[in-house]
């Protein structure tokens, strides 16, 4: 084969003077989430950068128009697919605050557990990714076999790997399995020990630490300021956790630190989440000691909760009541409310309008990675290139909630 | 929550708070338009308010009531733990003046929330430094949150197939029926809270739409109505 000969001048070899464009995405193999970010490239640094989200946009609030308060369950599901639970435990207590129920104590301690477990394959998720990106493969397979632990758990309860659609307005779908507990206590041993291995690999990987160090930084203010939530936001120091700082269900009584990072880079970013897994397992072994193995999940009131599928079957009071709840809806009171609880990515907040029908006037979510993709532009503008996506993998963009 | 928020706001802006509810422990102000900007750089400056995190932005659409478009703020204090949530109404019918002063200069995460109320329901933010479309395409025509805007309405880039361009006959035909997807074809709020209306139904009353009732007069859709809605639908099912 004959030698390419290319005879050039010199100075042609050189790269033009003037910025590059460069889109990356909207599918990218570097990037999980479709997103797409476009560039102004100086050589290898960022001089610009655009992210244009809305590739997965599917309408979720105009969709929670059209049905009842119970159906948009299902849409939540799919808002933060990582963990569907946190979404629905989220969205049925801004139903239950305008209605002005209060669930049973074991319901709150159950959907303490289950919400933990789902933040745990979250975090799992999201740190596993990132290290993959970044040419890792061992620790993301074994974080995902954790993950897959906490799924079995879930999938016991509910019947669903991912998409539940567990959470009702007064209580849950069905009350814990009677294994629950020892399923509970055997997984997050094992999942702390992979946990523990992965950042063990991880972290003494010279490579890995270069990469992370020192990248993408944001200050507390500054993250304040673009309203960051979650462990983005601890990350830089701001130990603002809606479970601490605005308690709800039984977090007040449950013993647990938040963890904080110094300088806000991807490191402490991924170590925040590392350290969150542990904090959710210290949670949720102090609920599994304090759930009561029996009592009601549900909370009694024939307004919200559907009778038993006996009585629906037996009479007619049953019957007509059933009928009313599924055809009509739960009737929930006029008036708007705001409702936050802390997602797997920071504040997961609804905000409701209720014009007194079993429909919903208007349903707002509040993403969490909404605003945190919004600051991604800030973080990689006069980075390398290739600081994106140890970067914005450390954000754990989930486009379902993003793009709503 | 207190509602020490509210009184100084009150005794700061007077007749500028139009309303004010702490309903379900939420304190809210209603505040005129004109002064939309000046009282979010209040909140964020005094000292003793000090709503440094911005939450939330969205836009909800009353289309039987002036002004017509009601935008809705939620802010929080990372100092203080304390949050209101500021409002101010906007819009004629036709969307006409719905217009409000950005606020991207006094928090900075404002800015895509600000994109995302433009899109979806058509405010304009004056002094928005980059004030596009973001979850939508820039080809799409209305703004989808808006009630009036129809559910079932679809705008695809590239057209949808025909059984001519196919060659075969195809099973179904986009855009499908106008409830596909939809829970029990659910009247939309036109119909739902149109008193006037005589082929309205009771409040929380469901019915499948039927495809001839789609050309009737009083029906909304009519006027939106695409070809394809009027198509035999085999499988219609009335549960009313």
């Amino acid at each position: 084969m004959e030698p390419i000969d290319l005879e050039l001048e010199e100075g042609e070899l050189e790269l033009p003077a003037e910025p590059m464009h460069l889109n990356m995405g909207p599918s990218h193999p570097a990037m999980h989430g479709t997103v797409r970010i476009v560039l102004e490239l100086s050589g290898e640094t960022i001089v610009k950068a655009d992210v244009q989200i809305g590739y997965l946009h599917r309408g979720f609030e105009k969709m929670c128009e059209r049905g009842t308060w119970a159906q948009v369950f299902p849409y939540v599901d799919r808002l933060n697919y990582v963990s569907p639970m946190l979404n629905n435990v989220g969205y049925a207590l801004a139903v239950e605050k305008m209605c002005g129920i209060q669930v049973p104590d074991r319901c709150q301690w159950y959907r303490m557990a289950l919400g933990e477990l789902a933040r745990i394959s979250d975090h799992l998720t999201c740190t596993g990714a990132m290290a993959m990106e970044l040419g890792a493969f061992t620790p993301f397979l074994w974080f995902v076999k954790a993950r897959e632990m906490v799924w079995d758990i879930l999938e016991e309860e509910t019947g669903a790997r991912l998409t539940h659609s567990f959470g009702r307005i007064g209580g849950m779908a069905a009350p814990p399995t009677k294994d629950f507990k020892e399923l509970c206590h055997g997984a997050l041993k094992q999942i702390i020990h992979i946990v523990e291995e992965g950042e063990k690999m991880l972290l003494k990987n010279r490579i890995f630490i270069d990469r992370l160090e020192n990248v993408g930084i944001i200050s507390g203010k500054d993250a304040v300021a673009l309203s960051w939530t979650g462990p983005c936001l601890r990350a830089s120091g701001v130990a603002y956790d809606v479970r601490k700082a605005h308690p709800y269900l039984k977090y007040d009584e449950v013993d647990f630190e938040v963890p904080v990072g110094k300088v806000g880079d991807t490191m402490d970013r991924f170590l925040v989440r590392l350290e969150e897994i542990r904090q959710s397992k210290r949670i949720i072994e102090q609920v599994l000691e304090r759930m009561p193995d029996d009592g009601p999940v549900n909370v009694n009131d024939p307004r919200v909760i559907l009778p038993e599928k006996r009585d629906v079957y037996t009479t007619i009071e049953a019957t007509i009541q059933h009928f009313k709840l599924v055809m009509e809806g739960a009737k929930v009171p006029k008036g708007e409310c705001y409702s936050y609880t802390e997602g797997g990515n920071g504040e997961l907040g609804f905000y409701l309008v209720s014009d007194g029908s079993g429909t919903p006037y208007r349903v707002r979510i509040r993403p969490p990675c909404f605003p945190i993709t919004a600051g991604l532009s800030k973080l990689i503008t006069g980075n390398m290139l290739s600081d994106i996506v140890p970067t914005f993998g450390s954000l754990n963009m989930i486009g379902g909630e993003c793009d709503h | 929550m207190s509602k020490a928020v509210l009184e100084k706001l009150k005794s700061k802006f007077g007749a500028a708070v139009l309303e004010t509810h702490s309903d379900f422990g939420d304190d809210t102000a209603l505040v005129t338009s004109q002064s939309w900007k000046s009282v979010c750089e209040y909140l964020r400056d005094d000292a003793t308010l000090d709503f440094d995190m911005f939450i939330d932005m969205c836009a909800v659409d009353y289309p039987t009531r002036l002004p017509r478009m009601e935008v809705v703020l939620h802010l929080y204090s990372t100092t203080r733990r304390h949050r209101v949530r500021l409002k101010t109404r906007v819009g004629d019918e036709d969307m006409d003046g719905a217009e409000v002063d950005s606020v991207t200069s006094v928090w900075s995460g404002a800015n895509w929330f600000e994109r995302e109320v433009y899109d979806l329901s058509g405010v304009t933010f004056r002094g928005h430094p980059d004030l596009r479309r973001i979850l939508m395409y820039p080809e799409f025509q209305g703004h989808p949150l808006r009630k009036d805007y129809p559910a079932q309405k679809t705008q695809p880039l590239i057209e949808y197939r025909t059984e001519a361009d196919a060659g075969v006959p195809l099973e179904k035909q986009a855009p499908f029926r106008a409830d596909e997807g939809m829970s029990f074809g659910r009247m939309d709020w036109l119909h739902r809270n149109d008193e006037e209306n005589p082929t309205a139904l009771p409040k929380g009353v469901v019915r499948a739409i039927k495809p001839h009732e789609q050309n009737g007069n009083h029906d909304p859709r009519a006027e939106h109505a695409e070809p394809a809605q009027t198509l035999p639908t085999p499988n219609q099912k009335d549960v009313s």
